[in-house]
């Protein structure tokens, strides 16, 4: 069952998305040729319990790390490790926190240094399909808007769209009901409508050849089958009457 | 987050409840409580005991489900 968050709820997880946020954007600066993903891991961490905010992932099914950052193959996921970023390299970067029992969930996919054309085009046109899919969260709408309108757009650039992994609710939990394809589905939760007071995390996540992907031996990383690069934007979005507010932006 | 599927099964129905609810014996002999789908409300299938169906369960919720086919 879907509860809507009151106007006080969301004000929380305004404050909580605006954590991740804060940092997404210092992570993204940092993600530069020569940095390894363990230390963007413990910057996120040390930053967010500076704001009295909890690590949302760490811990989440045993996932043993506070961001996810899964470097060009890698879809979603990625663990921070020892691995230095390197020049041409795409890193997505994924961060959720909890504050005051309400979630906050985000990404971004960002380039490190010079990448190739294609690289650009990916990231340009996720991202591009994640504004398209927030302007969709209006009262009256349905899940299947949204899913649709992510779909063509990425399609329609010749990338495709992950199929394993979807969006979600986020509340007091970090994985709530509604589940969100980033493609059109029959059945499942398509047709149910938006509501005032849904809080949406809107994740579509791309790769430049199929759509097909693999978990690796660690239980978590996800890669394209194909190993062609993947894209992965995430925010927070709330439907209220006035339409769609990004939390997380 | 990983896409969640439910979880489809056959059983056979043996008892007609109220509000359009049925007591379902699965094939591997689990005893559900069933609710019929919309879209089959809406098309008036008529679900009677000893019917075959095939069902949907959420994976957090095994002892409840809901009939999506008539055979």
């Amino acid at each position: 069952m879907i509860v809507p968050k009151s106007d006080r709820e969301i004000k929380i997880m305004r404050e909580s998305n605006q954590i991740v946020k804060e940092v997404l954007n210092e992570l993204s600066l940092r993600a530069e040729e020569g940095i390894t993903t363990l230390e963007l891991n413990r910057l996120a961490e040390k930053k967010i319990r500076k704001q009295g905010a909890t690590p949302a992932f760490l811990g989440y099914r045993d996932y043993p790390f506070t961001i996810c950052a899964s470097i060009n193959e890698e879809v979603v996921h990625g663990f921070p490790s020892k691995r230095r970023l390197q020049d041409g390299d795409i890193i997505s970067i994924d961060v959720g926190v909890c504050f005051q029992g309400y979630y906050g969930d985000a990404a971004v996919t960002v380039p490190v240094g010079e990448v190739s054309e294609q690289a650009l085009r990916l990231i340009a046109v996720t991202r591009e399909s994640l504004n398209l899919a927030i302007e969709k969260v209006q009262v009256g709408n349905r899940i299947f808007d949204i899913s649709a309108v992510i779909q063509d757009r990425v399609e329609s650039e010749g990338f495709s769209v992950v199929r394993d992994f979807v969006g979600h609710g986020i509340g007091q939990k970090l994985h709530e009901e509604p589940q969100i394809p980033n493609f059109r589905m029959d059945e499942g939760s398509s047709q149910i409508k938006i509501k005032p007071g849904m809080v949406l995390a809107i994740e579509p996540m791309v790769n430049v050849g199929s759509c097909e992907v693999d978990i690796l031996a660690d239980g978590w990383t996800v890669v394209t089958r194909d190993r062609s690069l993947s894209a992965h934007f995430e925010h927070s979005v709330a439907a209220t009457a006035d339409g769609p507010v990004v939390l997380s932006a | 987050m990983a896409k969640e599927e439910l979880i489809e099964v056959e059983g056979k129905v043996v008892e007609p409840l109220p509000n359009a609810m049925f007591r379902v014996e699965l094939d591997n002999g689990h005893r559900i409580l069933a609710h019929i789908s919309g879209r089959m409300r809406m098309h008036y299938i008529k679900i009677l005991p000893g019917d075959r169906v095939k069902l949907e369960l959420s994976p957090y919720d095994l002892t409840r489900g809901r009939i999506i086919y008539r055979e």
